[in-house]
């Protein structure tokens, strides 16, 4: 089995990552946006290396309020799936997906009809992310369900930062940016297998 | 005005009055101020996980709340602050997903919280204020000159601990 250390990663082995960022986003995204019936574009995947204290910057600051859709993974992957939207975003997709029953885009809180659309439209587009990963690796891969939090970003990312703390300093995650022309539904999705599960990805592709 | 020190995650610093010392974004993470009131010297560390002897990666210090504690005291003494007139502040360790699930990975914050507790009570260090646990995010800043823990969350008004 291929063994991932983190301060030793190969430019292969990050080619190998980012692709499954841009496979798994792209269905995605493509999930998201035929759910919205929008266009919904993503942006080249980041295999990001990061010290915890770069961690709670990653999304638009440690204090940027963010809406963070979790689900853990078992089975032949380890880990932790996000899926991501800025406050004002998540407000605009359950917007489009509701056509204006949800409560009002104005108000600064969201309904509870608001907030189990949202969870619902995680679980599809975590679903749709992990199916073709697992597609594309024949690895077995199961989800929780979705679990979700309206908060600081730093405070939600500090959950998948913990587990990686158990096992090293620094933090590796696929990260894929996606939005809409007018950012109007921009977001993130990340993905952190554990370190072990790193090893299993890339030795099922041959690695 | 002094200037604002940040400590990121698994990080810590010292500060000195009139500057002030933040923390942004504490999930189940928890920030500990350790502060001599008569010196006005502070330091602020941003634990991530309860135990370093549980965990073979621990070079990191400030990520552990067992060696995260002993190493700003160390930072704090150096710079001449009382051992005896040392008091204890503390924030975070929150649940920020609402699970029901008794996954054990998810009530990190809870754990962190005891174990950083039982640290300061094994120093002889109280704890003069906290505000931890639930479900939300917590920013904190720390002043020196008043001993002041200002704590910040997301839709509810800024406390004064």
């Amino acid at each position: 089995m291929s063994e991932v250390k983190l301060d030793q990663m190969n430019n292969m082995q990050f080619d190998v990552l980012r692709e499954i960022g841009n496979i798994g986003a792209g269905n995605a995204t493509t999930a998201l946006s035929q759910m919205l019936s929008a266009k919904i574009d993503m942006k080249v995947p980041k295999i990001e290396l990061l010290e915890f204290k770069e961690l709670g910057e990653l999304i638009g600051g440690a204090e940027n309020i963010v809406v963070g859709i979790l689900l853990t993974l078992q089975d032949d992957i380890d880990g932790m799936m996000m899926f991501l939207l800025e406050k004002r975003a998540a407000k605009n997709v359950v917007g489009l997906l509701m056509g204006g029953f949800g409560g009002g885009a104005d108000s600064e809180e969201f309904s509870e009809m608001e907030l189990s659309a949202l969870q619902e439209i995680g679980n599809i587009i975590a679903g749709a992310y992990l199916s073709s990963l697992s597609a594309l690796t024949n690895m077995k891969i199961s989800s929780s369900v979705p679990y979700m939090a309206i908060d600081m970003a730093g405070a939600i990312l500090s959950v998948p930062a913990i587990e990686f703390g158990k096992i090293s300093d620094k933090a590796l995650l696929i990260e894929t940016e996606f939005g809409d022309i007018g950012e109007e539904v921009n977001g993130y999705f990340i993905l952190i297998p554990t370190l072990e599960s790193y090893g299993q990805i890339l030795t099922s592709l041959g690695l | 005005m002094g200037t604002m020190v940040k400590v990121g995650m698994a990080d810590l610093n010292v500060c000195l009055s009139p500057d002030a010392i933040t923390t942004l974004g504490l999930g189940s993470c928890v920030g500990i101020v350790l502060y001599d009131p008569g010196k006005k010297i502070s330091g602020m560390v941003h634990v991530m996980l309860p135990d370093s002897a549980k965990i073979r990666n621990n070079e990191n210090l400030a990520k552990f709340a067992d060696t995260g504690i002993d190493e700003l005291l160390n930072r704090i003494l150096k710079l001449g602050a009382n051992r005896g007139a040392l008091i204890a502040k503390i924030a975070g360790g929150a649940q920020m997903f609402a699970f029901n699930s008794n996954n054990e990975m998810l009530q990190v914050g809870t754990r962190n919280v005891e174990a950083v507790k039982k640290k300061l009570a094994s120093l002889h260090i109280p704890i003069k204020a906290e505000d931890t646990g639930l479900n939300y995010g917590r920013t904190i800043e720390f002043y020196p000159e008043n001993g002041n823990l200002i704590v910040k969350s997301v839709g509810k008004p800024p406390k004064t601990l």
